[in-house]
This record gives C-alpha cells, sequence and structure tokens, in this order.
C-alpha cells in the first residue's frame, strides 16, 4: 500500500541537507566537480583531528594523511586495530555484479531504502551504494584476504534483505580483516610522518569558538593529564551507544561520550530510538555476565525455532513432543517462517518469553533447533556448514548443539541513530564531521546485513576526505586558535573539575552497577516494543536512577594513573543523559519503523505499521544546556526514486 | 547448570610502571557458566564494595578477536585451553577449590602499567615499519583484475587470522615476536599483491622486531599459546625471505 501524503511538511531551518540538486545517479560526481579544492602544497598547512580509529576512523586519518593533511588521530585503545569494527563476522556489500545476477548500484541504493523501512536519505544512501564497489578494490589491493573461488576470483553469498550475491567475506571475520586492511593504510601514514598517532587517549569534549570547531580535549588514560589539541576540522568516527543497554555484542569500552559530548557543544543528535536488536545471540547465563555474543544469523537457514506450548515448562527439549511444541515463526509466517526479518523475528522471541515460554535456566531464550537439518543432511553437514558457531556456543553455555536445541535470545547490535550530518558528513557544528556508525545516515530506521562495513569505509576513504577540503578551502591562511586561548583553558578545566567531582563522590555502588541498572530500565522500556506508557515509565526511572548515580556512585582510585573506573563513570553519566533522549525520542515517534516498534502503532496481524503522513522525517534533536530538555527539529524525507511501500512477510 | 564454584586467586598486583609489585590472595565464588573475565568483574566488585582497589584488567570485545585481552592463568598465555584467548576461557574448565595464579603477560617489551596491564606498543612499531602495501586510496585496480589462487588466499588468510595479542611473546622463554611478525609479513608476502614491497617490508619488519625482542630458538610455545593456532611454519617462510631480501641486490628490488 502506497501513501499519499497530504500534509504540509517542512524541514527545520536548523537543518540544511545540502543535498545537491539534480539526478541522483550523477549527484555526487557533479557534486565532488563544484565542491572547493585545496592545492596539494596548501594541505599540509591545514590540521584535521580524527578521533576513533575503527573501519571509519582508520580510513578517513590514513586518506586524509595521503593527501597531504597534517593529520592526528586518537584512540582510547591501546593500539587502533582493536576498534570494535574488528568483530564484525558476515561481510561487506558491494554492488560489483561479479555474480552476474542483475546487481546495480541502483538495486543496492534501493535495496538500503527499503530495508532502512524509508526512514533515510536518499542521497546519501544513492553514494554510499555508488562507492561501495571502490571499497572493494581498495581492500583487495591492501590485501585483505576475501574469499576466493578456485579459478582465483573473489567470492559472494547473499545475505538478509537481498536477492541477489552481493557480499564479499573473509571468512567468519570479516571486520577483522578490513580493519587490519585500513589499520595498515593508518600504519603507513604514521610511518610516513602525516599521520601523528594517540593511543589512549579519550576525547572530552569538542572546542567551539566563535561556532566554528577548533579542537579537543583529551584525557590521556595513563596519566591523567587533560590536554588541548587544535585542528581546523574534527571528525568523530567514535561508532554506536548500543552499550546503553549495559547488555549488548558492543565491546566492553564502547560508548557513546564522544558523540554524545559533541552533541552538547551544539551536534544535533539524530534519531536516538533507532536500535538494531539481532535475533540470534546466546542468552545471559547469570546477574552478571558482562556482554553477549553474537551468532551469525545464517543459522536459521536450517535451524528450526520454537518454544513448548505449555507456560513454565521444565522439561528438557527431548522430553517434549512434537504436539506439545510451538515453531511460532513457522506458524505466523507460513511464506518466510524461521527466515523472517531481523525486527520480526526479535520481536516474536520477546512475545513468547514476556508470556512465560521462555526456555533454559532463566527462562529468557527460545530453542533454535537442528534435529530435523542433521537427519535431512547429516552431522557432518550441518558441522561443515555451521562447525564454528557450534563450537562457539558450546565453549560459552557448556551444551553441545548437535544433541540439544542452541538456545537463543535477541541482543542490541548496531544504533543507526547518531550524530546528525548533511549531505557532507557535518555535523550542525561547522567544522565538525561525524562518520561510519557515529552518525544517522544511511540506515534509517533499520540497517541491512553486511551494510555497516561498507558505510564506515565509505566514509572514511571515499566521502569525507572531499567533503572536507569543501570547508577547509575557506580558511586557508588562518592559523590553528592557540591551545593557550581562553576557550581551551576553560574547557580544559571544566574537565579537571568533572574528574575531581567523579572522586569525590565517594558513595557506595560502582560504575558498573550503575550501569546494569540503566540498562534494565533501557531494555525493558526502550527494547525491542515500545508503548508510551513504558516510556513515561522510563522518563521518571531513568533521571531518578541517575540521580542516585550522581550522589551514591563510588569511584576508587586516582586521577594520576591509569583508572578504569574513572574511565567508566563519565561514559555512564553520558549514557544516563542518551537514555533520556532517547526514551523522549521512542515517545515522539508514534509510529512503528524498522527496528522502532511502537505497540500502538501495528496492522491487525500485529505488524510494523509505518505512518509515513505523520513521520517520515529524521528527528534531530538539540541540546539546550544541562537543566533544559532538548529541542526537536525535523528533517522531511522525501523519496524520489523509491516507492512507500508496507513490508509484509506472511 | 549454574553450579557455583570456590577458587583461590592470587593476582599479580602493581600499582605502577616503576613500582615493585606483590601477589594479593583473593576468595572467588564463582558460577561454572561465567567467563573468566567476568569471574575477575565479580572480585573487583567485592573489592569495591569493600572500599579497596579494583585490580586492573583490560579486554574489550570478550570474543577472541580484538586482541586486548592478556593474562597469565597459571603460568599459561590466556590459560589452559588450546585456541582460545582470556576471555573466551569459560569457570567449566576449573573446578572447585582450585587455586589460580594470575600474572600479566611478562617480556621487556612488554613494561606493566598496573597490576595486570601491560603495554604492547612494539608490536605496532612492527607493523608500522612495514606491514601495509602501499596502495592509496583511489589507486586500486578492479578487485578482480589480479587473480588469487585460492590456496594461497587461504594460506594468506591463515596468518591474518593473528589478532596481536602478544600472547606468543609472553609464552616464549626468549620473549621472541617471530611469530607475531612472522603471520604479519606472510600475510602480505604471500599474496601477488604483496609482491613489489615483499623484500623492504620482510627487512624492515624483522629489523625493527629485532631492536625490541628477543631471539627464536625453536620452542614452539608461541604457537601453543596463540588463540588462533598460527603455524609455526610462517617463521620458516619469514627466514626464508628474509635471508632472500639480505642476498638481494636492493637495486633489483621486486624481481626473483
Amino acid at each position: 500500500m502506497t501513501m499519499t501524503d497530504t500534509s504540509v511538511r517542512t524541514t527545520s531551518p536548523a537543518l540544511d541537507s545540502k543535498v545537491p540538486t539534480g539526478d541522483i545517479d550523477t549527484m555526487w560526481e557533479n557534486h565532488k566537480f563544484s565542491m572547493k579544492l585545496v592545492n596539494p602544497s596548501n594541505k599540509r598547512k591545514f590540521t584535521v583531528i580524527v578521533v576513533g580509529t575503527g573501519l571509519a576512523g582508520s580510513s578517513a586519518a590514513a586518506t586524509l594523511g595521503e593527501l597531504g593533511y597534517n593529520v592526528k588521530a586518537f584512540t582510547f585503545h591501546d593500539s587502533p586495530r582493536r576498534a570494535h569494527s574488528i568483530a564484525a563476522q558476515g561481510g561487506i556489500n558491494g554492488a560489483k555484479n561479479y555474480q552476474n545476477d542483475g546487481d546495480s548500484v541502483y538495486r543496492l541504493f534501493y535495496d538500503t531504502v527499503k530495508g532502512g523501512d524509508y526512514r533515510s536519505r536518499e542521497a546519501n544512501v544513492y553514494r554510499l551504494a555508488e562507492v561501495s564497489t571502490n571499497i572493494i578494490d581498495q581492500a583487495t589491493a591492501q590485501g585483505v584476504p576475501f574469499a576466493r573461488e578456485y579459478g582465483g576470483m573473489l567470492d559472494n553469498r547473499s545475505f538478509g534483505g537481498a536477492q541477489v550475491s552481493r557480499t564479499f567475506y573473509a571468512r567468519g571475520q570479516t571486520g577483522q580483516q578490513l580493519l587490519i586492511g585500513a589499520y595498515s593504510a593508518l600504519n603507513r601514514q604514521i610511518e610516513a610522518g602525516s599521520v601523528e598517532m594517540y593511543n589512549r587517549m579519550e576525547m572530552l569534549d569538542v572546542v567551539v569558538k566563535d561556532g566554528e570547531t577548533v579542537g579537543i580535549i583529551t584525557r590521556d588514560l595513563l596519566t591523567g593529564e587533560v590536554e588541548s589539541h587544535s585542528a581546523h576540522a574534527v571528525v568523530l568516527a567514535t561508532g554506536g551507544y548500543g552499550n546503553v543497554y549495559y547488555l549488548s555484542t558492543n565491546a566492553m569500552t564502547c560508548n557513546v561520550t564522544a558523540a554524545w559530548r559533541a552533541h552538547r557543544k551544539g551536534a544535533f543528535f539524530a534519531n536516538p530510538c533507532y536500535t538494531q536488536i539481532h535475533p540470534t545471540c546466546i542468552p545471559a547465563s547469570d546477574d552478571h555476565q558482562s556482554k553477549l555474543t553474537l551468532m551469525s544469523e545464517s543459522l536459521r537457514n536450517d535451524g528450526r525455532i520454537w518454544v513448548p506450548k505449555a507456560f513454565d515448562d521444565d522439561r528438557l527439549a527431548a522430553d517434549i513432543p512434537e504436539a506439545e511444541r510451538d515453531y511460532y515463526l513457522e506458524r505466523k509466517y507460513p511464506a518466510f517462517g524461521n527466515l523472517v526479518p531481523r525486527d520480526v523475528a526479535s520481536r516474536n522471541a520477546k512475545t513468547v518469553v514476556d508470556e512465560g515460554r521462555g526456555v533454559g535456566p532463566l527462562k529468557n531464550g527460545v530453542f533454535l533447533d537442528f534435529e530435523d537439518a542433521i537427519s535431512r543432511y547429516g552431522k557432518e553437514e550441518i558441522a561443515a556448514r555451521y562447525g564454528n558457531l557450534f563450537d562457539m556456543y558450546a565453549n560459552i553455555t557448556g551444551e553441545d548443539p548437535y544433541n540439544r536445541p542452541m538456545r537463543i535470545y535477541p541482543a542490541t547490535h548496531y544504533t543507526m541513530g547518531g550524530l546528525w550530518v548533511d549531505y557532507q558528513l557535518m555535523t550542525t557544528i561547522p567544522g565538525t564531521y561525524a562518520i561510519g556508525e557515529a552518525n544517522f545516515s544511511d540506515h534509517g530506521a533499520n540497517r541491512l546485513g553486511a551494510s555497516a562495513l561498507m558505510q564506515g569505509l565509505a566514509d572514511g576513504y571515499f566521502v569525507l576526505p572531499y567533503t572536507v577540503g569543501d570547508y577547509l578551502a575557506d580558511k586557508l591562511g588562518d592559523d590553528v586558535v592557540p591551545t593557550s586561548d581562553p576557550v581551551f583553558v576553560e574547557a580544559e578545566n571544566a574537565i579537571r573539575d568533572e574528574t575531581a567531582m567523579w572522586l569525590s563522590v565517594k558513595g557506595t555502588k560502582s560504575p558498573e552497577y550503575y550501569h546494569r541498572e540503566l540498562g534494565k530500565i533501557v531494555q525493558n522500556e526502550i527494547g525491542m516494543a515500545r508503548d508510551k506508557n513504558g516510556l513515561e515509565k522510563a522518563l521518571s526511572e531513568i533521571p531518578a536512577l541517575e540521580e542516585e548515580f550522581k550522589k551514591n556512585v563510588r569511584v576508587m582510585g586516582d586521577n594520576t594513573s591509569m583508572n578504569v573506573e574513572l574511565e567508566k563513570v563519565g561514559r555512564v553519566a553520558d549514557f544516563f543523559e542518551l537514555a533520556t533522549l532517547k526514551a523522549r525520542d521512542a515517545l515522539e515517534r508514534e509510529e512503528s519503523c524498522g527496528g522502532h516498534f511502537r505497540v500502538e502503532s501495528q496492522t491487525e496481524e500485529g505488524e510494523a505499521l509505518r505512518d509515513d503522513e505523520n513521520f517520515r522525517h529524521v528527528s534531530a534533536w538539540e541540546w539546550n544546556g544541562q537543566d533544559t530538555s532538548q529541542t526537536l527539529h525535523k528533517e522531511q524525507l522525501e523519496f524520489d526514486y523509491v516507492a512507500l511501500t508496507q513490508r509484509s512477510y506472511k | 547448570m549454574n553450579n557455583e564454584i570456590n577458587l583461590t586467586l592470587e593476582v599479580w598486583r602493581q600499582d605502577g610502571p616503576n613500582e615493585s609489585g606483590r601477589f594479593e590472595t583473593y576468595d572467588a565464588k564463582v558460577s561454572e557458566d561465567a567467563s573468566f573475565l567476568e569471574m575477575l568483574d565479580l572480585v573487583n566488585e567485592g573489592l569495591i564494595e569493600d572500599d579497596r582497589q579494583p585490580i586492573t584488567f583490560e579486554s574489550d570485545c570478550r570474543e577472541g578477536i580484538c586482541g586486548t585481552c592478556s593474562l597469565m592463568i597459571n603460568g599459561e598465555a590466556h590459560g589452559p585451553n588450546k585456541g582460545q584467548a582470556t576471555c573466551q576461557l569459560h569457570m567449566r574448565t576449573f573446578k572447585n577449590g582450585d587455586h589460580i595464579t594470575v600474572e600479566p603477560f611478562r617480556a621487556t617489551s612488554f613494561p606493566i602499567i598496573k597490576d595486570l596491564a601491560v603495554s604492547r606498543a612494539a608490536l605496532d612499531s612492527i607493523q608500522q615499519s612495514g606491514g601495509y602495501i602501499s596502495v592509496g586510496t583511489g589507486s586500486a585496480p578492479d578487485a578482480n583484475l589480479v587473480p588469487v589462487p585460492k590456496e594461497a588466499a587461504e594460506m594468506a588468510f591463515d596468518a591474518a587470522a593473528c589478532i596481536g595479542c602478544g600472547a606468543c611473546v609472553a609464552a616464549c622463554p626468549n620473549s621472541a615476536a617471530q611469530l607475531f611478525t612472522a603471520a604479519k609479513i606472510q600475510h602480505l608476502n604471500l599474496l601477488p599483491q604483496g609482491q613489489p614491497e615483499r623484500w623492504s617490508r620482510t627487512e624492515n619488519m624483522v629489523d625493527t622486531m629485532e631492536e625490541f625482542f628477543g631471539t627464536c630458538t625453536n620452542h614452539g610455545e608461541c604457537h601453543e599459546a596463540c588463540p588462533k593456532e598460527i603455524s609455526l611454519d610462517f617463521i620458516a617462510f619469514m627466514n626464508r625471505d628474509y635471508v632472500k631480501a639480505k642476498i638481494k641486490n636492493r637495486t633489483l628490488s621486486g624481481q626473483r
């Protein structure tokens, strides 16, 4: 069904997307031509700071260094190679059409807009699809060992949400191999002296003077020293905010702090309610679980998902007869069965667990059963297909999935929201850019598999290095603002005061405790299904817990040596503020779209129901100070190429 | 399911790089389903509750891929299980009443920062000295222009699987970094794309390695400790390439 739009729709004057005019297929090419250039000998006069060294940050820093800019790159890890991009398993999309199956830039663009449930900006997505082919070339030339066929050509596989095989992969560790590629390009520039690398440094503020970015404030995680760094432009490549849930598939140190501090300095935060929940993760085993582990959703190709029909059934799976099992996805979605999209599979798992039909010691999972597949194909064939995943499962749970069904439950995996950026990837602070998962731009309300790696590298290798020049060209002859300037001194002092404040609270509970408690609220009320009552509850519970946290947190240690507790407390504080905004954003968006399911907005069959008339926009929130809530700005989305349709998987 | 076990931990505590360290003893009670690092999290929660300094240790992905976690567990890098990083080690490997010694990775080139956290910056130095193929963004040819034999791609991948954790160095009686360096060199040297810089890469990376690390005497402990089970064969390939690099006339670099 196509919705007709009759309402008056206007974009906030504060949000100029700067999408060029003209046809979408020549838009980026024309825009590259019309952007201002900085000539090669002038590039070294500009300093660009890149924060974060995952796929987006490493590729951006390396490319800017190659171009001749004076680059300073920062990571809070001990080495750029450890960023969480490294954990991506599945693959990276590229519209190469090597399989001759009808793929094209236009098809990748179309699939991504549709997969994002029509909540992304067409122009950005088209550009992403366009440069996707260059990424595959670049990575291959760097020595990324993608899977190959016997003739020596690159192999592809298909992935959810697509009917063509366009995913390039490197066993189950495509993320690590692509990151090693970007990291090696970065190393080459470090060796060449064009990139100065700062490891174990956490960015704690963006410094703005007269409305423009002039640098950042960092804290040295080994010495506690607070320092200023001047630059003509700052690029944030600092990842997503999935750890606001406490339990997620993100790494332990993933956090929203850099993006959030930029938000507090004027960068609008877009669509914080959009979170992707991955259906095939291993359920938590007890209250002390520190993170969740994802298993490739390819498992759903051969595994059958079920729960007992009875409530609180304590029998082992083998003791439950066929007639007493509920294969609920096969029952509700006969056409797609166990292969419904991620959001549908996740939501249904939550429903049956909430009903009291969950399985496992904590009754917090559903079965993923390979018994039929093993009897059909044999154990060897199943081992060949999924052996590493079965081993991983057995290692974590102590259960043998060849003999008893796996237990799975959805977990937060990726965040589509992030800092609002225009077509040039600039935030609402002139001179501050956001790339990769840190921005909001390309995935709408739901990200397709194998598209996160693509976007990080597209932004870092092929988009930002051009667009940053357009901004810098006008600054030729301007020196960086010295770090002795009062704006830097004041910002540094504010960070020192904040650090001292946390150490002086001397309460009774650790930052970890508050993070875990916050995560429970976010998981319960802003998780896979949201409703007005729950969101309002979250909006009263989060600030109450935040107040207790500020009065009662106990931060051990000092500020002059490595102090993991002190690192953590500031990140938890920022998660509290983000969680509140996330709840408000989810409350305001009274429609279901992609990963955002509002219980009030569903079809008669219980499927997500979009409201294109009222919510076909990006919600971008403006910070108004600590004691005032953010203002909502809307960027209306236009769909000139992809027709709006309602998804159905019956 | 959820059986709890009681353990006694002997943990290395060291307040800073220049302080002297000591072992401290802690009791731990933990579910068999917990991971080793979750067990340490739990000990830390208890220490914080008692107003004592938590144990500093590093970890990140907790899926065995980022290479951040380390630890010598009962004298073994990443603990007793083969092919696993510390974060993948689960407590069901141990039994009720066990004593477990937990130390940092020890090597002269891995200075201790605090407690169990060490600096592995020397590994980055090796990488920066040549662990790359010089191809600027935008100058790559079509990805299928150069066919790569599947066997070569697979073998390059086996080397590229190295997660840079440094267990090989910690396990080596000489604190040598041959396995790490060989994996990084051979990942690129085995591919057609890596040929132009093959000899200079090998020479630079090996020479840089030797600035920081000890000498290989073929003990093979590195392979035993490696969470990715990187093969010792790569060290042989590296040595071959290093000798070739040294005897080749450098003006003919790039020719066989």
